[in-house]
């Protein structure tokens, strides 16, 4: 029996892959056009050492990291959400006003009818969950573009919030625990013990990941790059805590303001939770099948109709938890909740992150990236310039070189592909 | 290089039809294919080749006529039947996912999982050894996108993706159609060796070469009627391509109009 030797003839290596190898593959893929974090983590070292140097003193400081945290936070729950309809090449233009609905049922629920606070959340997310399944199932059973029905939807759903949250205007919050969630922060130890637990529990995880694929035979990283990235993550994390955990008041002795915002246990638990969702989950392989070629997917016996569902209905689940952190961060809920620029800073979040537009890829991490770097802008602009609109600008110019570096990168990849 | 003539066959038709509206496109067909055995199926552009390909797979079902598999009758209505049955069609527009790798383009839609999520390294394990077990070396890694692959090995992706469920019938519609003369020959040795692992093949092609390369048994197809089903080495290229245009050559196909008086 003969063998097959026309391309290029290269055997599997079984060996555990060194430093070396893995710097290749990276290399490789990069060339290839799959850039993965590196254009957004280029560009908030970029930003950041941009805004050192022209405003260090105050842009830098400990006070300022805390802000960047809570001002991206909503943003980067929105782009969670926004990354599974995106992923599938579909748009959700609504899931601000879904934020801003999903708050004023939280608000009403709480303040006016004094609900208790779990029934209330409870709420809050399934009218989440609500929209999303609307929206979902419009645009699969009825194959309306879902440009077209999230825009209806966005409309709709401000008008629906008007009349939830009626006459008054503006409902407060006064429950103590929404309130931490986006003001308070953890004790240094508390913030310590987090720390220990994310690093242990990433440090395990990709051990056994690890010994898992080594057992069965597979190629697998080397022990020495699975060190280095502990070291480096557990080193960004470190420092970090670190800062967060400096005396951040401006007056120490009336008010001490020191240590990770709740906030942060949020975004983690939901990093961890969606990242497992889309990348060790069936549901999660079809969501990325269903981008890529949905009628691969629907060959291969999967239903796209429901993958698509179940995808709108993450987007304005998880944007009713954006909701949640909006009431936390104003202390209140009112008719602009979730509006302006909520969304599109959210879209634009997703694709900085490196979520593509043409559906197919991104991952959940791209959120917290790209959620920093327009809170960056956000933070950083001001201290330079007091004209708003420089901030817009610039901000629509991040999103557009986003946009460019992902279509560059695919004509890239599809160039490399096929040849 | 191939079984004996006489093993039996996986499956066979007999008198299939099958009419679209008033357009008759299987009329009284006869097919057998016999494991170990590339079955080539040729025909002129609307012969029935696809819709005969359809029929078996379970896309759509027969009219009338008998459809036998392993010896025992069968009704093939949707395709998750036929593929219970161990027949697997590789489409000529292939259905693979460019944003996934190679492994989770050939589990797609049909996963392993351990507890809760994907067993990986057990999918990986599997779709190693298969494309291994079709002595196919020229992927670096299975852990490559398919967009990152050309396209000969695209091809060797979907026909490992058909092989790996153990089936017994693989159908492939044109896997050359696309690519160049290396590519070709690539794919044609591995159409090769899944016959040789004693697998059913049927190869529906439109090139002489391809089919004269591979071919253990050529069935021509011509407007929907089984012209003939005969041994590749008993006949030669031009009596192939006069059974595709015309439906006979010498004695062999259908009968000739002007001696029995039928109309063409
Ligand atoms: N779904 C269908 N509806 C109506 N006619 C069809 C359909 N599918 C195939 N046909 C007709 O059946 C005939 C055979 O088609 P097909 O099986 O695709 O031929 P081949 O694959 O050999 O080129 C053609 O005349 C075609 O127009
Ligand atoms: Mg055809």
């Amino acid at each position: 029996m003969s063998t097959v030797t026309t391309a290029p003839d290269q055997l599997p290596e079984t060996e555990a892959q060194g430093l070396g190898q893995a710097w290749r593959d990276y290399v490789g893929r990069v060339r290839g056009g799959e850039l993965g974090a590196l254009p957004s983590v280029l560009a908030l070292i970029s930003l950041v050492v941009i805004f050192t140097a022209l405003e260090g003193s105050t842009f830098f400081s400990a006070f300022n990291f805390a802000n960047l945290i809570t001002q991206s936070a909503t943003i980067v729950v929105l782009a969670m959400g926004l990354i599974y309809v995106l992923l599938l090449g579909e748009i959700d233009l609504s899931a601000g006003f879904a934020a801003g609905t999903a708050a004023a049922v939280l608000a009403v629920t709480l303040t006016q009818r004094g609900w208790s606070l779990p029934l209330s959340l409870a709420a809050t997310i399934i009218t989440g969950v609500l929209i999303g399944l609307f929206i979902g199932l419009i645009v699969a059973k009825l194959g309306i573009p879902s440009f077209v029905v999230t825009l209806a939807m966005f409309l709709a759903l401000q008008g629906l919030m008007l009349i939830i949250i009626g006459e008054g205007g503006t409902i407060p919050i006064r429950d103590d625990t929404v309130r931490a969630l986006m003001n308070s922060n953890m004790t240094p130890v508390a913030g310590w013990i987090l720390f220990g637990v994310v690093v242990l529990g990433y440090g395990f995880t990709t051990y056994r990941a690890m010994s898992v694929r080594r057992k069965s035979g597979l190629v697998t990283q080397s022990a020495q790059v699975w060190l280095i990235k502990l070291v480096l993550l557990a080193g960004m994390l470190g420092t970090a805590v670190f800062i967060l955990n400096q005396e951040r008041s401006r007056n120490p002795n009336l008010t001490s303001i020191q240590g990770v915002p709740y906030v942060v246990i949020v975004i983690l638990v939901l990093l961890v939770v969606l990242t497992y969702n889309l990348t060790r989950t069936s549901f999660g392989r079809h969501v990325y099948a269903t981008g890529g070629n949905a009628e691969a997917a629907r060959r291969a016996g999967i239903s796209v109709a429901r993958i698509k569902i179940y995808c709108f209905i993450a987007c304005s689940s998880l944007a009713a938890v954006a909701g949640i952190l909006f009431a936390s961060k104003d202390q209140s809920v009112s008719p602009s909740t979730g509006g302006s620029t909520t969304l599109l800073y959210a879209v634009g979040a997703a694709v900085i992150g490196g979520t593509s537009l043409f559906g197919g890829r991104g991952r959940i991490r791209d959120a917290i990236l790209g959620g920093l770097v327009v809170a960056v802008i956000g933070n950083g602009l001001p201290l330079i310039t007091d004209a708003s609109g420089i901030q817009f600008i610039v901000t629509g110019l991040v999103l557009l070189i986003a946009a460019s570096v992902d279509a560059l990168s695919r004509r890239r990849a599809i160039a490399s592909g096929r040849l | 290089m191939s079984e004996s003539n006489s093993s039996q066959p996986l499956l066979t038709l007999s008198k299939v039809n099958k009419s679209f509206g008033a357009v008759h496109v299987l009329q009284n067909v006869d097919f057998s294919v016999r494991p170990g055995r590339v079955t080539a199926l040729v025909g002129d552009n609307g012969a029935g080749k696809s819709t005969l390909i359809k029929g078996l797979a379970g896309i759509h079902s027969f009219e009338s006529g008998t459809y036998t598999y392993e010896g025992t009758p069968v009704h093939v209505t949707d395709p998750k039947q036929a593929n219970a049955l161990g027949i697997e069609v590789v489409y000529q527009d292939l259905a693979l996912c460019d944003n996934l790798d190679v492994v989770h383009n050939m589990f797609l839609g049909r996963e392993l999982t351990k507890g809760m999520g994907l067993d990986e390294a057990e999918m990986e394990k599997r779709a190693t050894t298969t494309l291994s077990g079709l002595s196919v070396r020229t992927l670096k890694s299975v852990r490559q996108n398919v967009a990152s692959l050309s396209g000969g090995q695209r091809q060797t992706v979907a026909i490992a993706r058909a092989v790996l469920w153990n089936s017994k019938l693989v159908i492939l519609d044109e896997p050359t159609a696309a690519l160049g003369v290396a590519q070709t020959d690539q794919v044609l040795k591995l159409v090769r060796r899944l016959a040789d692992n004693g697998l059913a093949v049927i190869l529906i092609s439109h090139n002489m070469n391809d089919v004269f390369q591979v071919a253990d048994d050529i069935a021509c197809l011509y407007l929907g009627q089984m012209a003939a089903q005969v041994d590749a080495h008993e006949v030669n290229h031009g009596q192939v391509v006069e059974l595709i245009t015309a439906g006979r050559s010498g004695d062999l196909g259908l009968p000739d109009p002007s001696t029995t008086g039928a109309v063409a």
